[in-house]
């Protein structure tokens, strides 16, 4: 497979603009200025049928078309590069090894629907990523591909490094809006939707860091070429982050539609240590747990994924193999999600909290009868009741895990001990 | 005594602020550099940023508790965070923290009486591939073993 996405990383110094347009870099964006329309752009990127690969798998343009041409308020457009999923680390790699792909990708976005400032709002603990990401900002800048007056094209844009400083929330993109306007990082209700009432109620696109180095390749190859690899309705290739219990983790690009067992046990090299695989969370923390048993007929994409009871989300795959005690793990990981409830909607501020105080109770010997109904109340009563998919997040994962190892969560109530060797 | 910026300080503030749409969208850099300059950001050091940036302390307070990475009380010379979140569980975070707290003889939350090291648990740093891990001050420590734990407690003057 032709690789889209890892074409440079391993390339030394594959960071700095030198090699990055030794390897064709910024090819796509001066190809643009030379004479593509940002309304051609945005057909461009809508026939290639890349979808967002923040999580939610929306189209990317027909994001963009939805930002009005004839607005007289500024309009900006954000790379979100705030990764916080658990067992995601994805754009850390693109951020740390192929920074002016996702320069030149944000670049393009920018053009596509004229804005004139974009920033990068990157995690705040990314202290490498953000100093690689200045470096080449700065290179591309003294280049010309930012600033005024762009290779002598009249288009100007400046594009601004944000850190943010620690809050999961600020990733989903109301959140971000609310945290790059110098507020707590709150989610806002949507409608209206960021694309007429983003940023200080200007028009914004916010797109993550892997949607975007897409974008040079798309344009630079051409759509069709794009659309040619992947599935029907899952176009292109995506990134995978796996961690846990799997020989090889890292990251891998792999062609949509991919067989998920196959990804595990050969290009993964599967479970270590004579091991079993017991159940792995395909698509982040935030999306249903999947049994070893149900992974034969899924594949890596976004149908197939909802088909099997879960979804692709940020690719974040997270193996676990017979020595994991599921109760352990969902208490982790609703743990996680008390941790960075934002606090806004009561159904998530206390929903989370409680989830997790039973897993904790259920996990140390003390759980109760009920306990397991109870927490699918609350996950059910968490879903669909929050301004944003925060509340869905954390409710999905918690449900999931009972529903696919209840036995053992029973057996953990009524033996009042972990029943995993 | 009240708190006030170098001059330096002061000059990157007012930098800092002109590169943005609006003044309120400087908070967090804003923050960042207070932090740098004062250590923490006490209630007369928000008080000061709420001047500077024409809000309420109110407001500034508000942020300040929103974000993991600003803090309201004073921090060691060096800042250990172990990530403790799933992908990293699985791979042993545990005993790393176990680790630490022996070697320093500290719990989660303290800062060493001498001011040198301050231990906390913290939620995924994006380097699940590379578990367990931690971050000290700026960098990223992964893959880590017993071994490599002491070998970078003791590392740190």
């Amino acid at each position: 497979m032709e690789k889209v996405l890892l074409r440079n990383i391993d390339v030394p110094d594959s960071h700095t603009l030198a090699v990055y347009k030794s390897r064709g870099g910024y090819r796509a964006f001066e190809q643009v200025l030379r004479g593509m329309s940002p309304e051609k752009l945005i057909e461009e990127v809508k026939a290639s049928g890349l979808r967002g690969r923040g999580g939610a798998g929306f189209p990317t343009g027909m994001k963009w078309s939805f930002v009005p041409k004839d607005s007289p308020k500024p309009k900006y457009v954000i790379c979100n590069a705030d990764e916080s999923e658990p067992g995601t680390f994805k754009d850390r790699l693109l951020i740390e090894k192929d920074p002016h792909a996702v320069i030149e990708g944000t670049i393009l976005a920018a053009y596509a629907i004229q804005s004139h400032t974009a920033f990068i709002y990157i995690r705040g603990e990314l202290v490498f990523g953000s100093k690689v990401l200045q470096g080449a900002i700065d290179e591309a800048a003294q280049a010309g591909y930012l600033g005024k007056n762009i290779l002598g094209s009249g288009y100007d844009l400046e594009l601004i490094l944000h850190r943010g400083a620690g809050a999961y929330i600020c990733g989903e993109e109301t959140g971000l809006l609310s945290s790059l306007e110098g507020g707590r990082g709150w989610p806002k209700v949507k409608p209206p939707f960021p694309a007429t009432h983003g940023l200080f109620g200007c028009p914004t696109v916010v797109n993550n860091v892997e949607t975007l180095a897409t974008l040079p390749w798309i344009i630079d190859q051409g759509a069709a070429r794009y659309a040619a690899i992947g599935t029907e309705k899952s176009k292109g290739t995506k990134l995978f982050s796996v961690s846990g219990h799997i020989r090889k983790p890292g990251v891998y690009e792999v062609e949509m539609g991919y067989p998920f067992k196959r990804f595990l046990e050969e290009d993964c090299g599967g479970v270590p240590n004579g091991r079993k695989l017991k159940g792995v969370i395909p698509g982040g923390s935030s999306m249903p747990v999947l049994r070893a048993d149900e992974l034969e007929p899924v594949r890596m994409d976004y149908e197939s994924m909802q088909a099997a009871g879960s979804m692709l989300g940020s690719g974040g795959v997270i193996v676990m193999d017979d020595s994991t005690c599921m109760v352990q793990a969902a208490w982790n990981v609703a743990r996680f999600y008390a941790h960075e409830s934002c606090g806004q909607c009561t159904p998530c501020r206390e929903g989370c909290h409680w989830m997790e105080k039973i897993f904790r109770r259920i996990e140390s010997g003390e759980g109760e009868k009920g306990d397991l109904d109870l927490v699918l109340n609350i996950s059910g009563n968490i879903t669909g009741n929050t301004i944003c998919p925060f509340g869905d997040a954390a409710a999905w994962p918690a449900a999931a895990f009972i529903k696919k190892y209840r036995a053992e969560f029973e057996a953990h109530i009524t033996q009042k001990r972990c029943v995993v060797i | 005594m009240t708190l006030e910026f170098s001059s330096e300080a002061f000059k990157k503030f007012q930098e800092t602020v002109s590169r943005y749409p609006k003044k309120e969208a400087a908070m967090i850099p804003v923050l960042y550099l207070a932090q740098r300059e004062f250590g923490y950001l006490s209630p007369e050091a928000i008080e000061y940023v709420a001047k500077l940036m024409d809000l309420s302390s109110a407001r500034v307070y508000g942020v300040v508790t929103f974000y993991t990475m600003l803090n309201m009380q004073p921090v060691g010379k060096y800042h250990i965070q172990v990530c403790r979140t799933l992908p990293c569980a699985l791979v042993g975070a545990e005993k790393i923290a176990a680790l630490v707290k022996s070697k320093l003889g500290i719990q989660v939350g303290e800062t060493t009486p001498d001011g040198k090291f301050t231990l906390s648990e913290v939620e995924c740093l994006a380097s699940c591939g590379t578990g367990p891990m931690m971050q000290i001050n700026d960098d990223y420590y992964e893959n880590l073993t017993q071994e490599k734990v002491e070998e970078i407690l003791k590392s740190l003057k």
